[in-house]
């Protein structure tokens, strides 16, 4: 790219950037300019987008912060165990624990505390979440006991594989059948063994039915031969699976039916626990709703805040004193790294907690790495009696081996902890991954630069 | 300045420092918090006046190790320990009372771990397919060295390194778990990672050194002098970067929260040994390795 070499488009680019990150990053401030030559006020910061009709939203007013810093709500349920044998009572309890950290998840809340606790015969689950605005809705969701629903497909509907997505995206296709989760005694994933090679080995979710149930849905499997039922757990809008019934079903339910389908063993597990949770419905009522302060502390925060700023402070000298003008200019990219990076966090959003903050934090470190490595480099060179300018450019050049393969590890390690980790672990290594890409900007392209823009001034 | 003559003594000194740690580790364990292993919440409703630290002091002097504390509407005080038994609960309750009548218990229950199992088993999992993932990047990206070296080697040399560093965090926190009663939270899980991340980091760029200079200096050179004058010609940058990062960490152990402080202290004991391990860990077996191949 040409147009990337030229030093004004470059400069105006990095400007622009980093205008659109402090708009990003601020929050909304009043802005008043009063005297005699101009009269002006506004405010800037904290914007909220809506595009196309709610379908795409932007909100910049806050950075999203985490239950270690914010804070939030704690929400303590009463689980009714009656009627649930003594040694299933601490199953069901962890399938529903399982249940309401879907649905937070599906709040769109993240790094939730979800814990079970007993105290005597009473079994709780005790919920906090941070940064939440709404809090009824919130104790609403959580708090519902989760239904599993057998449907059917409308008799008036006619039936092809090619209508399947049609049906599966309109919920008044599907009329209820009368069969829900408590007619269901049990759920297990087993592995395809009928015999059917397309299947073979692959996991299954095996209903077992009651004896009430069993008869419900053998008459249900007699009316809909050929024709699919639908799985709908709550009030959700998609159906968690659509089996289609088939004729073997319909001669007579020997043995406990089950749903096969293109899972692996995961998916299966996972729906079985959701399906078991609406098995053992186990009704929940809110017991108590509180607002939590931080876990942290405000004041801890605060001095660790003010304790970060000393610490760059010090980098900042150290990296004048060692590097002089080269060491000013890594610096400056050094702040220009760090409200990029904060305007990412408030874009994405990122859920800021301590770990996370940790990931920023090594990120930062790695980018002044990256700078460091160049000026050694560029010493060096000097030092075997290059010219400054020959000096930098082979600086940058033999640097770079080093600052891919170390960063490029780094992502590696970070994309592999985002994917199998969970909670505090996938937000440390998403805000590592953020990090690193940003510092690879910063620590080359702005740094290059500004070093060009300072020599030809 | 011949850093590597001693290649076996740092590796002798690497083992005294580590095996205190892994004998502290099988026999005492981790002291691990109650994000763990679950604990009491205990709430309180308490007078205007009436802080936190107020509450604390009373459960420090029964000596129960508070976790965390916070505060929500109305003057209520959340506070967090480990499991405690009934009548130590009355015990503190009634001093409590002395300090100031309105002091009343809200509550008083027993909860589950917040880091559940499942949590602490995925990360021992993902960095056993992170540590998978790095050799074979090294191995890729070091695979033009000259034979007869091997980008194997390297790969794996780095992963010991690291682990090297793991053990080192995780041997001296059991060894300060059982004297001093410093407790391992949710945080440190996140503190070894960070510490693994600079560690591989750190020695890829010693690493990316000697496979430059393989193809620049004599072949007549030693691989053991040429990764001798790699580190040396690193070294400046090593002790620069490192000196960044611990400045930042020792501001904020110093001024930092209390409640950081011991993630802050993982941190810091692990960016010196992800430093020292790059030098004197992984290039020695790097050197050891590869010399025994070249004299056969």
């Amino acid at each position: 790219m040409k147009i990337l070499k030229d030093l004004n488009f470059r400069l105006g680019l990095i400007s622009a950037l980093f205008t659109l990150a402090i708009l990003v990053v601020l929050p909304k401030t009043d802005v008043k300019i009063d005297n005699y030559l101009l009269r002006f006020e506004s405010q800037i910061g904290g914007y909220a987008f809506s595009l196309f009709n709610d379908s795409l939203k932007l909100d910049l007013t806050d950075f999203k912060k985490g239950l270690d810093i914010e804070g939030g709500i704690r929400i303590v349920m009463q689980a009714n165990m009656t009627g649930i044998e003594e040694s299933q009572r601490q199953n069901a309890l962890d399938s529903a624990k399982e249940i309401i950290s879907r649905r937070i998840n599906f709040l769109g809340v993240s790094e939730p505390n979800i814990a079970t606790s007993k105290i005597n015969n009473d079994y709780r689950i005790v919920v906090e979440i941070p940064g939440i605005t709404n809090v009824s809705d919130a104790v609403n969701l959580i708090g519902k006991t989760a239904q599993l629903k057998f449907k059917k497909l409308d008799p008036a509907l006619p039936w092809s594989e090619d209508k399947f997505l049609e049906y599966f995206q309109t919920p008044s296709s599907w009329l209820d059948t009368g069969i829900i989760g408590s007619d269901l005694k049990g759920v297990d994933v087993v592995v395809d063994n009928s015999g059917n090679i397309k299947n073979q080995g692959k996991p299954q979710i095996q209903l077992k039915f009651s004896n009430q149930g069993r008869e419900k849905f053998s008459q249900l499997a007699k009316e809909n031969v050929g024709r699919p039922i639908a799985l709908f757990l709550d009030d959700s809008v998609t159906p968690l699976s659509t089996p289609v019934i088939s004729q073997d079903l319909a001669n007579g339910l020997t043995n406990d039916p089950v749903i096969s389908g293109n899972f692996d063993m995961d998916t299966a597990k996972n729906l079985s626990i959701q399906l078991r949770a609406g098995a053992l419905p186990i009704p929940v009522t809110l017991l108590q709703q509180e607002t939590l302060g931080a876990t942290l502390g405000s004041d801890s925060i605060n001095r660790s805040f003010f304790a970060g700023m000393v610490g760059l402070l010090i980098v900042f000298i150290f990296l004048v004193y060692r590097y002089r003008t080269l060491g000013i200019l890594a610096g400056v990219s050094l702040i220009f790294y760090t409200i990029l990076n904060l305007a990412i966090f408030k874009i994405i959003p990122v859920v800021l907690t301590l770990p996370g903050i940790a990931g920023f934090i090594l990120s930062i470190g790695m980018a002044t790495d990256a700078n460091i490595l160049i000026f050694e480099r560029y010493k060096e060179e000097l030092f075997w009696g290059k010219k400054k300018q020959e000096a930098l450019e082979l600086g940058f050049d033999r640097a770079w081996n080093s600052i891919k393969d170390s960063n490029m590890s780094s992502l590696i390690t970070c994309f592999i902890l985002f994917q199998l980790g969970t909670g505090p672990v996938k937000g440390f290594a998403f805000t590592l991954a953020i990090g690193i890409l940003v510092s690879l900007f910063s620590s080359i392209f702005v740094v290059r630069t500004l070093i060009g823009a300072f020599k030809r001034s | 300045m011949n850093i590597l003559k001693f290649k076996k003594w740092y590796l002798i000194f690497s083992l005294v420092v580590l095996v205190p740690g892994i004998i502290s580790l099988f026999i005492f364990g981790l002291n691990l918090s109650i994000d763990f292993v679950g604990g009491s919440l205990i709430k309180y409703s308490v007078p205007e006046n009436i802080k936190i630290e107020n509450i604390v002091a009373v459960y420090e002097k029964n000596s129960v190790t508070v976790e965390t504390t916070s505060r929500g509407e109305g003057n209520l005080i959340f506070i967090r320990t480990k499991p405690l038994d009934v009548n130590l609960n009355n015990s503190i309750n009634k001093e409590l009372q002395t300090i100031n009548k309105n002091i009343s218990q809200v509550s008083f229950e027993t909860v589950g771990p917040v880091v559940g199992k499942e949590t602490t088993k995925n990360a021992f999992v993902s960095l056993g397919w992170a540590s998978v993932g790095i050799l074979l990047y090294i191995a890729y990206a070091f695979s033009n060295i000259p034979k007869p070296y091997s980008s194997y080697k390297f790969g794996a040399s780095a992963i010991v390194a690291m682990l090297h560093d793991a053990l080192l965090i995780l041997g001296v926190f059991s060894i300060l778990g059982h004297f001093m009663r410093i407790e391992v939270d949710a945080l440190f899980i996140t503190a070894v990672l960070t510490v693994i991340g600079f560690s591989v980091h750190d020695t890829i760029v010693v690493f990316d050194r000697i496979r430059e200079n393989l193809n620049k200096l004599p072949k007549s050179w030693q691989f053991e002098k040429i990764a001798n004058y790699s580190i040396v010609e690193t070294l400046n940058r090593s002790l620069a970067t490192s000196l960044t990062v611990i400045f930042t960490l020792t501001s904020l152990y110093i001024l930092g929260g209390s409640s950081i402080k011991n993630f802050v202290l993982a941190l810091l004991i692990g960016i010196v040994s992800g430093t020292y391990s790059s030098i004197f860990t992984a290039t020695p077996i790097l050197v050891l390795w590869e010399s025994r191949k070249s004299r056969a």
